[in-house]
């Protein structure tokens, strides 16, 4: 891609995380760093750790070993909450919308860690708490604008279509301001225009905010396309990561994804 | 020493009752997700009805001018239990699917003023006497020989008890019907779509758990009489669950005979210096300690989350 | 065709967040408040306040807590009548203790105890979610009232166990004790429930309440986008436990004037409350009021339908009323599983279409 981004220095570095439930290994040994303003991809097949390597890096799971550095503040642990207060924002493969609020109620979520007024101003809603509320709706309303979703406002998003769904979660995770985004299978289930909409929209917000994106995806064709960076899981381990060339023409990565010349099975 | 297993038998006689009634609430939540906040009405309900049919001066024999052989009154009743579920299935339960857990237990409370309504109006709310010939009295030959004071109805309670798990889990996993059932607990639609009518496997549910509540209240009955206070005991089968975990049968089990032995050891030996009648919620803070340090339960998985 | 938005346009954010940006809605509630204020005070006899109106305040207040817990942050308790006891007896321990206390500080007082208890029984809710919450939640009720019952501190020894509500003041008119005016007592719940519904509609549209729906719509999602389960839990048992608290104090102090635990305070009264909460909508604090209003008239509606015009027993009417309580209850789960606030809305809707069907 051609764009006028400065990819600055390392943002995130994983350095040999492994994650196992009871006696399975859904991560052996994992390290890669992504850099500030990057758009970096996790790819492999189905099973092969990416959520829960995703899971990691925003503290939902607990990694057994390694360490994760994230703004220079190295930690193994850290709870999910603490994760998006130091500027992780992500949005789920299933989407994890609150069904019950308005799109609006759901993407102003998204800036309820810098809104700070306390019990008893916001139970006047006079001053101080009117004021902030006001402050944050705009900043609210620019991510709706961005999106083009403001004719949805008001609807609770439960009754949206899937696609729909999508964007207003990305929109909750852009009210945040993060600096770094986790997009996990941004585009399963969307049909070719959607795919297109949701692209522009990854790469806008990469261009205009300078937001760092580590993003999962199975459509190699957007992958390739959008990300300056690729790692690839199998299985738990990593096969390769580069550039998506390099990637493309790795043998270890042909081969798990179609298989050794051997093999008859697959 | 010996007060001490006097005490730990009585509890586990009264857990046999608790575990009765934790088992219809297993069997419903199982099948339909419902949390059916009835089961001890059912219970009461039941009773009821078997004593019109066998008693003298119960209204089966004002209209007939005879009264049913206690073996026949126990088929009726099951037909009226029978009925009953039919008609929980069709007025309500069909009406809300796929509504929320929150909205299904309102109902059946719902369904359980209705049913204290119902009972009282018909069967009259004072105390009434089950007799149906079980043997009664402490049991002779631990009296004599160990001094041991056990009443033979508790024995038989629990022999019963112990039988209808047995029949139970036979029914559950040998059975063509078991298995639609179990199809059912996994998933509704999946269950739907591979042919297994999700009301027919209700009716019998809420039938068989109709059937259990009858013999819980038969048992209670013989004891105490029958009575209000039959109703209630669907609150104490709820720590029984939390203890248990709500989809498991020998988790109810377990789970009724630790709260029963739990709750009459606190109150005869920590009771006293309280003042008393701890048992109202001894069950309660015990089922809430255990689960902050195993909230799946005593037979639950661990549960891994994703997203 | 008097219900219309046409014309009435938003130019601030301010505007487009206030709570009736309607006009006709902005009138009609004027218009309550000031009979509810100004002319219902002067009619007021002793029936009226407590049979229907004070026992309906008093309702509504627990329901706007109970609906803070469950409607909002979405943890089910069936412990509000455990709750209500702890708002009773610590306004009797404080009326009793400091005689010369302002009564409505007596009041604010019994609320915050209760929001203390509240928030102690509800830390399992951090590992416990759902109907085993919700069972956890028995054990405050029933610990709670066990102990008003023995522990003889709290009711100051009296030998029948029972607590009286001493005669106080406010404003040189008596509002508890037997020679309190209707009115006066009236009033004196009316304004706190106005007050604290206004406040708790103000804090549920806040950061705070969405906080709240977050944890309830979908907790984990909540939790990685930055909300403290913790804070966010903990806080709504306080807030609601502070509610149902100063229900409790009203309960006892106006509308009873009496309290013995075992009957005022059983579990009877937490399902009562819960299904306030349920009929009437839950997460709408309209639906508090509406659930509030159903479940009092509800009752007093068949007993006279039964047995002054249909001459039933009053015996037979009792179970009769049971029964039809239970019907209406499932009925309305039927019809509305959502509640009057919902049906209130189609209604609404409906009036602005109006005479267009569509």
């Amino acid at each position: 891609m051609s764009l006028k981004r400065n990819i600055g220095d390392t943002i995130l570095a994983v350095d040999q995380i492994s994650l196992s439930f009871g006696g399975v290994k859904a991560l052996s040994n994992i390290s890669f760093s992504v850099n500030e303003h990057e758009v970096f991809a996790i790819i492999g097949p189905n099973g092969a750790g990416k959520s829960s390597m995703l899971n990691c890096i925003n503290g939902f799971y607990h990694p057994q070993e390694g360490t994760i550095t994230f703004k220079g503040n190295t930690r193994r642990h850290v709870s999910p909450s603490e994760a998006a207060r130091e500027g992780i924002a992500r949005t789920f493969q299933n989407i994890a919308l609150f069904k019950g609020m308005t799109t609006l109620d759901n993407i102003m979520t998204g800036r309820n860690t810098k809104m700070n007024k306390g019990i008893f101003w916001q139970a006047l809603r006079f001053g101080p708490a009117e004021k902030e509320e006001i402050e944050h709706r705009a900043v609210v309303e620019k991510v709706i604008d961005f999106l083009e979703i403001e004719a949805i406002r008001k609807t609770a998003v439960g009754t949206l279509p899937y696609g729909l769904q999508k964007r207003v979660e990305l929109g909750r995770a852009l009210a945040a301001e993060p600096d770094l985004l986790l997009l996990d299978e941004p585009m399963a289930g969307m049909n070719i225009e959607e795919k297109q909409d949701m692209c522009r929209f990854i790469l806008d917000v990469n261009d205009e905010f300078g937001t760092t994106i580590v993003l999962i995806e199975h459509d190699m064709g957007v992958v390739m396309d959008i990300s300056d960076r690729v790692v690839v899981l199998d299985y738990g381990k990593k096969l390769a990561d580069g550039t998506p060339d390099e990637v493309r023409n790795n043998q270890a990565v042909i081969d798990a994804y179609l298989g050794v010349a051997h093999d008859d099975e697959e | 020493m010996l007060f001490l297993l006097e005490t730990v038998i009585s509890g586990l006689m009264a857990g046999v009752m608790y575990s009765l009634v934790a088992l219809g609430f297993v069997l419903i939540f199982k099948a339909s997700g419902i949390f059916n906040f009835a089961q001890g009405v059912f219970a009461l309900f039941a009773g009821l009805a078997l004593y019109d049919f066998i008693a003298q001066d119960g209204w089966f024999y004002g209209l007939f001018g005879f009264v049913l052989p206690v073996w026949l009154g126990i088929i009726a009743t099951m037909g009226v239990m029978v009925i009953v579920a039919w008609l929980v299935e069709l007025l309500v339960l069909r009406h809300l699917v796929n509504q929320e857990p929150i909205i299904l237990f309102m109902s059946t409370i719902g369904l359980a003023y209705f049913l204290e309504g119902l009972g009282d109006m018909l069967f009259g709310s004072d105390v009434k006497p089950l007799n149906i010939g079980l043997p009664s009295g402490a049991w002779d030959y631990l009296l004599d020989n160990y001094n041991l004071y056990v009443e033979k109805l508790e024995i038989v309670a629990a022999v019963v008890a112990a039988v209808l798990v047995i029949v139970l889990a036979i029914f559950f996993q040998k059975t063509r019907i078991g298995r639609a059932l179990r199809a059912v607990a996994d998933d509704h639609q999946a269950a739907l779509s591979v042919g297994i009518s999700l009301r027919m496997i209700w009716v019998i549910v809420w039938s068989v758990s109709g059937f259990v509540a009858l013999v819980a209240g038969v048992m209670w009955g013989s004891k105490s009489g029958i009575q209000f206070s039959l109703s209630l005991i669907a609150l104490k089968a709820l720590p029984v669950l939390i203890l248990g975990g709500f989809t498991s049968v020998p988790g109810a089990i377990i789970g009724g005979l630790i709260i029963g032995v739990g709750e009459k050891v606190a109150e005869v030996f920590g009771g006293p210096y309280v003042g008393g009648a701890i048992e109202n919620w001894f069950a309660y803070v015990l089922a809430l300690a255990f689960l902050l340090f195993r909230p799946q339960g005593l037979f639950g998985e661990k549960i891994i989350e994703r997203v | 065709m008097f219900y219309r938005e046409a014309g009435q346009f938003k130019t601030s954010y301010k505007a487009d967040q206030a709570i009736f940006s309607i006009t006709q809605d902005r009138f009609i509630v004027g218009l309550f408040l000031v009979v509810a204020f100004g002319v219902v005070p002067f009619l007021i006899n002793d029936y009226w306040a407590n049979a229907i109106l004070i026992q309906f305040l008093v309702y509504a207040m627990a329901a706007l807590g109970l609906n803070i817990l469950t409607g909002y942050c979405g943890q089910v308790s069936l412990g509000t009548g455990g709750f209500m006891a702890v708002g009773a007896y610590a306004s009797y321990k404080l009326v009793t203790s400091f005689p010369e206390l302002n009564f409505i500080l007596i009041i604010l007082l019994s609320g915050g105890i209760t929001a203390a208890v509240g928030m102690v029984f509800g830390l399992p809710s951090l590992r416990i979610k759902g109907f085993y919450l919700a069972v956890a939640t028995l054990a405050a009720q029933f610990f709670l009232v066990w102990l008003f019952n023995k522990v003889g501190w709290f009711f100051n020894y009296s030998p029948t166990g029972m607590i009286v509500s001493p005669p106080r003041e406010m404003f040189g008119y008596l509002i508890t004790g037997a020679e309190a005016q209707p009115g006066a007592r009236y009033l004196f719940c009316l304004s706190f429930v106005t007050i604290f519904a206004l406040a708790a509609k103000n804090i549920t549209r806040g950061r705070i309440g969405r906080s709240w729906m977050a944890i309830r719509d979908m907790d984990i999602a909540a939790e990685l986008i930055g909300i403290r389960p913790l804070e966010a839990k903990l806080s709504a048992f306080a807030v609601s436990s502070f509610y149902i608290g100063i229900a409790g104090a009203l309960y006892f102090n106006v509308w009873l004037g009496t309290a013995e635990p075992t009957e005022a305070f059983d579990i009877n009264q937490s399902f009562f409350v819960l299904f306030i909460v349920i009929i009437g909508g839950l997460g709408s604090i309209l639906g508090s009021f509406l659930g509030a209003a159903f479940m009092v008239l509800a009752p007093i509606g068949i007993k006279n339908l039964m047995v002054g015009v249909l001459g039933f027993d009053v015996s037979v009417a009792k179970h009769v009323e049971l029964m039809m309580i239970g019907t209406l209850i499932i009925l309305f789960l039927i019809v509305e599983p959502h509640g009057m606030a919902r049906l209130w809305q189609i209604l609404k809707e409906k009036l602005r279409r109006w005479p267009f069907p569509y």
